[in-house]
């Protein structure tokens, strides 16, 4: 069973706002063909301010689609329709306390029903852009579609150099047979072969740490502040930071703040950075996130 | 009250007389059954009692047409393997659209490798056309791959008939019987099956622990070399606690079967028809001929199966579904789709599957459950209005599909 959120949860047993708005003048329905789940989106909107007076859903989905059809109806009463509009799809993960990656659609679905029901109340018409196929990188939440238009667009040859554009692959790496096919497939269409290159097995990652020297304490903990300075600019451009708590042996404290506590990927910072201290110190460490509720697990 | 579990084809309870049979050897008996002293030779007479248990569930003429596996998935990959490269100039394979992923991923695989996968379509009830299938019969068939049951449906396939097809061509017929062994009498020697998988945490034995029966004469490549366990045919030291499990579970399998096919059948069908009562708008898939007696599959139109699934558990029951939701990929299950049953309704399927241990009192409980969590998320559905389906539902929402 999916692992939900407490606040995934509340909303799909007590969903908010479920049913049509009375009166309403804008209605937005949008479906995923592929995973089969549908929703409408009805809005009463005032005409003056373009504020949204009451919003409803009608949802034919899975649990986690009731509960972001519920949230994007709590996040958008009161707001005007340029404010709704900013809504991302990661807003609504993130009120919901974060989605499993499987289930990141579920949000992109509440964010198009109100695009739709907007250009509705506008008088336009809305056309979808946005396609979807099954997900290959589950780290990264990185689709079959995304991968291969990006292969297209930028001539890419390599599971590397998809890595590199998409991120997919970057983590676990239990997907590179899934990506490898993927090239196979698209460079066919243009007559060309996909060749595996690089070496087929990984650099051990700590293959060098039982000949380090000893380093003082001091020096260490220095080290330590090095490495996650040489990391924090990364985290920073995703409105994200990272504290050391504490150094206790083999045991990294650090505190992950900002858009990286609930996220998904913070079990796969954790291990980025993990492995950038294993090669820097040349030891093997363990990086733990300080506070309990970051407590994932490292496996991804 | 406890939870009810009513998801005996996922897996089930390890029977608590199977756990008092394995227990011993864990720390007592825990010797290697091919050693030459004491320790290890009890064990191996352990093991040579339980591959009697089976042969006898099983009725294979032999008890070394018994090979010992990790898992059912190894048993199937053992047995479609094998008879591809024991027979190298034969390059089809002839299977179903409804397997289970164990063989339907890697013949897809295959298909890659270059081998040409024929996968047999079923009608609406889930039946095979046996015509069509008599008629890719061919010395290019390296070998027939079909399940016994359906996990999903518990749709039972004509396997007996089907082997004799053939075997009257010369062709290997392997079966994935993994839900239909312990729940319906089965009678190898009786039959022209050539291999049989099974899997013991589906009859009370614990899970990783598997069979391939692969019956006397039949050429056989072992996928895994090296040791000389189980003849050179499956090499790595035997997981012996749960070989004797498996043993007991059989032996149990085999005392309880009238139960299970009177008994567990009357759960079965007085949930069906309770449910079928009280909800409108639902229906049994499968064929309701030729089921496994401890599955009830039902399709919940205009809602969706995982949002089922949760209420459900909530109330405290077990479950499981065929929507796309809870395996995490994007389609629907493969088998409801097979049966061509419409997107509305294919994700709204739920599997309650039966074992000895549920009781009628369950039953009851949840024939009054059902209703109101159905009511419920219909009520949420933009296919559903005030007391029914939404006038022509496919044109009243028709969303923009991405
Ligand atoms: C029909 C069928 N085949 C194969 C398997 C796989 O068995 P195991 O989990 O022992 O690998 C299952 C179980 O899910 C099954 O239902």
């Amino acid at each position: 069973m999916w692992d939900y959120s407490e606040k995934v949860q509340e909303h799909f047993y007590n969903p908010k706002n479920a049913g049509a708005v009375e009166g309403a003048n804008g209605v937005g329905d949008v479906g995923s063909i592929s995973c089969g789940d549908a929703l409408r989106l009805t809005l009463k909107v005032e005409p003056e301010t373009e504020v949204i007076l009451d919003a409803g859903f009608q949802t034919f989905g899975c649990g986690s689609a009731i509960a972001s059809s519920s949230a994007l109806t709590e996040m958008i009463k009161g707001l005007t329709l340029d404010e709704a509009l900013k809504i991302s799809n990661q807003d609504i993960a993130d009120y919901l306390d974060g989605l499993p990656p499987e289930k990141m659609h579920c949000s992109v679905m509440g964010r198009e029903a109100l695009q739709a029901a907007v250009a509705n109340y506008r008088g336009e018409v809305w056309e979808d852009d946005h396609e979807e196929g099954a997900l290959v990188c589950k780290c990264f939440a990185v689709d079959e579609v995304m991968i291969e238009d990006t292969i297209r667009a930028n001539n890419l040859h390599t599971v590397e150099e998809v890595t590199n554009y998409t991120k997919a692959g970057g983590g676990c790496s239990s997907c590179h047979e899934g990506i490898e096919n993927i090239l196979t497939r698209v460079l066919a269409e243009k007559g060309e072969t996909f060749v595996a290159g690089g070496a087929a097995v990984a650099k051990p990652a700590a293959a060098k740490a039982p000949e380090a020297p000893k380093m003082g304490t001091l020096a260490r903990i220095r080290k330590i502040e090095a490495v996650l300075d040489s990391i924090r600019p990364a985290l920073q451009a995703d409105n994200g930071d990272v504290e050391l708590v504490d150094v206790d042996g083999k045991n990294i404290y650090v505190h992950l703040t900002g858009a990286c506590t609930g996220c998904q990927m913070a079990a796969m910072t954790l291990g980025g950075i993990q492995q950038r201290m294993i090669e820097e110190l040349g030891e093997f460490v363990k990086v733990i996130p300080a506070s309990k509720e970051a407590l994932v697990s490292m496996e991804g | 009250m406890s939870d009810i579990y009513l998801d005996n084809n996922a897996t089930t309870m390890v029977d608590p007389a199977v756990f008092e049979e394995m227990k011993p050897y864990f720390c007592e008996q825990f010797g290697n059954p091919s050693s030459l002293h004491s320790f290890g030779n009890k064990v191996g007479f352990a093991l040579k009692k339980a591959r009697k248990q089976i042969q006898d569930l099983l009725g294979a003429e032999h008890d070394s047409e018994i090979i010992f596996t990790s898992c059912g998935t190894e048993s199937d990959s053992t047995a479609i393997l094998s008879a591809l490269k024991a027979q190298p100039d034969r390059k089809e394979i002839i299977t179903t659209v409804v397997e289970h992923p164990a063989v339907l991923t890697l013949c897809e695989y295959l298909e890659t490798e270059g081998y040409t996968v024929h996968k047999l379509e079923v009608d609406s009830k889930g039946r095979l056309d046996l015509d069509k299938y008599k008629s890719l019969l061919s010395d290019k068939v390296a070998v027939v791959s079909v399940m016994w049951a359906n996990n999903e449906s518990g749709t039972i396939f004509p396997i007996e008939e089907m082997a004799q097809m053939a075997a009257e061509k010369g062709i290997m017929f392997h079966t994935d019987a993994v839900q239909a062994v312990g729940k319906i009498p089965i009678n190898l020697k009786e039959s022209a099956i050539s291999m049989l998988s099974l899997s013991g945490h589906k009859l009370h034995a614990p899970k990783g622990i598997g069979v391939l029966y692969l019956r006397r004469g039949v050429r056989y490549r072992p996928l895994l070399r090296g040791g000389h366990q189980e003849r050179g045919r499956r090499a790595g030291t035997e997981n012996a606690p749960a070989i004797v499990g498996l043993g007991k579970a059989c032996e149990m399998a085999a005392e309880h079967m009238a139960f299970e096919n009177t008994q567990v059948k009357a759960m079965r069908d007085r949930l069906e028809q309770g449910i079928l009562a009280a909800v409108p708008h639902c229906f049994v898939t499968g064929d309701p001929d030729n089921r496994l007696p401890n599955t009830a599959s039902i399709a919940f139109e205009y809602i969706e199966g995982e949002a089922i699934l949760l209420l459900l558990n909530k109330a405290g029951i077990a479950a499981s579904s065929g929507s796309a939701c809870t395996s995490g990929s994007l389609e629907p299950s493969h088998v409801m789709r097979a049966m061509g049953i419409p997107y509305t309704a294919a994700h709204g399927t739920v599997r309650f599957s039966f074992s000895r241990y549920n009781t009628m009192d369950e039953v009851e409980r949840v024939i009054e459950e059902v209703p109101s969590i159905v009511a419920k998320l219909r009520k949420l559905s933009p296919y559903w209005g005030e007391n029914g389906p939404v006038e022509n539902p496919g044109e009243a929402f028709a969303p923009v599909y991405a």
